[in-house]
């Protein structure tokens, strides 16, 4: 079996490209888009809803592009336990869409922060993290967004804490979590998340744009990696 | 015809930094009274029935489900019968 990504295009959408590049260029993936107005998922094993600005960021990030014809499919789709990956955007439009608990506030800073982070791995038994290397305390990945500020109701947070749903969180090299590692004033330094099922991830930080060795790091390659082992294994 | 006008306010217990931020403004006018200013969303538009209660039904759905985001927003709304042009 060879997984086959599939990659959600959104009008709006900026970094699908990127996605795509990582995928099927560097990892040697099958990969191929899917335009929003269409429901048919083409057999895809994961389905990836990729970075930009859908529908302009109107009225709130991702609060449009979740009522796009595919994702019904999508939301189907991940009903049944279909992997499901969102980066930035694709984060947003997954907590409007309530696939995933919570919502981005804009950030503290009221700055669009552009530039690489640290995450600290809060969860490595999950199928988007079980092939990064257990002696790695972070890993590097740019972050690149103006609303990353991650909020949950009181209530929210419980479960999310209580089912071990936190997979990444901003941290120094050394996995220090801290108020200067924080680019965006997100609850608890959070930067990506799962349900509770475990088969859907949501964050903020680009790994499709940290998988090229030319472009000074690759441990973006980690996310797909692991999604991609669990699917042939 | 009615005509629906929705104002849509973050939750108190959530920090509003863009209202700060236009409230240093404020200062820098030497407006020195103005306090706790929270930035919200004005929304209006017309809907197509002659029913006050279907009317009222429909801007519920469009506010819950998509004008506002019940996580961090609460909404109200007034609406008014128009006459088609």
């Amino acid at each position: 079996m060879k997984p086959k990504f599939g990659i959600v295009v959104f009008p709006g959408s900026n970094c699908d490209h990127d996605a795509y590049y990582a995928l099927k260029k560097i990892l040697n993936y099958d990969a191929e888009f899917l335009w929003h107005k269409e429901t048919d998922l083409k057999k895809c094993d994961v389905i990836v809803l990729p970075g930009g600005f859908s529908y302009g960021d109107y009225l709130r990030t991702g609060a449009i592009a979740r009522f796009s014809p595919i994702m019904n499919s999508v939301i189907d789709f991940a009903d049944k336990g279909g992997i499901v990956i969102g980066i930035c955007n694709g984060f947003q439009i997954l907590l409007e869409a309530g696939l995933l608990p919570g919502v981005m506030l804009k950030n503290i800073s009221l700055k669009f922060v552009c530039k690489d982070v640290y995450l600290k791995i809060e969860n490595r038994d999950t199928i988007f993290t079980n092939s990064i290397p257990a002696d790695k305390k972070s890993i590097k990945i740019p972050v690149a967004h103006g609303e990353g500020n991650y909020f949950a109701t009181d209530e929210q947070l419980q479960e999310i804490l209580v089912n071990n749903q936190v997979v990444f969180r901003y941290s120094d090299s050394n996995g220090n979590i801290n108020d200067s590692t924080n680019p965006n004033g997100s609850l608890m330094n959070i930067a990506g998340i799962t349900n509770k099922k475990g088969n859907i991830l949501g964050m903020m930080p680009h790994p499709e744009r940290v998988c090229d060795p030319i472009l000074g790091s690759t441990d973006g390659q980690y996310i797909f990696k692991s999604i991609f082992n669990n699917l042939i294994n | 015809m009615f005509k629906a006008q929705v104002i849509i306010k973050r939750r108190h217990s959530i920090l509003d930094p863009q209202g700060t931020a236009v409230e240093k403004g404020a200062k820098h006018l030497g407006l020195t009274n103005i306090k706790n200013t929270r930035i919200g969303k004005y929304i209006e538009f017309e809907i197509l029935t002659d029913n006050l209660q279907e009317a009222e039904k429909e801007v519920n759905e469009y506010c819950q489900k998509l004008l506002s985001n019940p996580i961090m927003e609460d909404y109200e709304f007034s609406i008014f019968e128009i006459k088609k042009d």
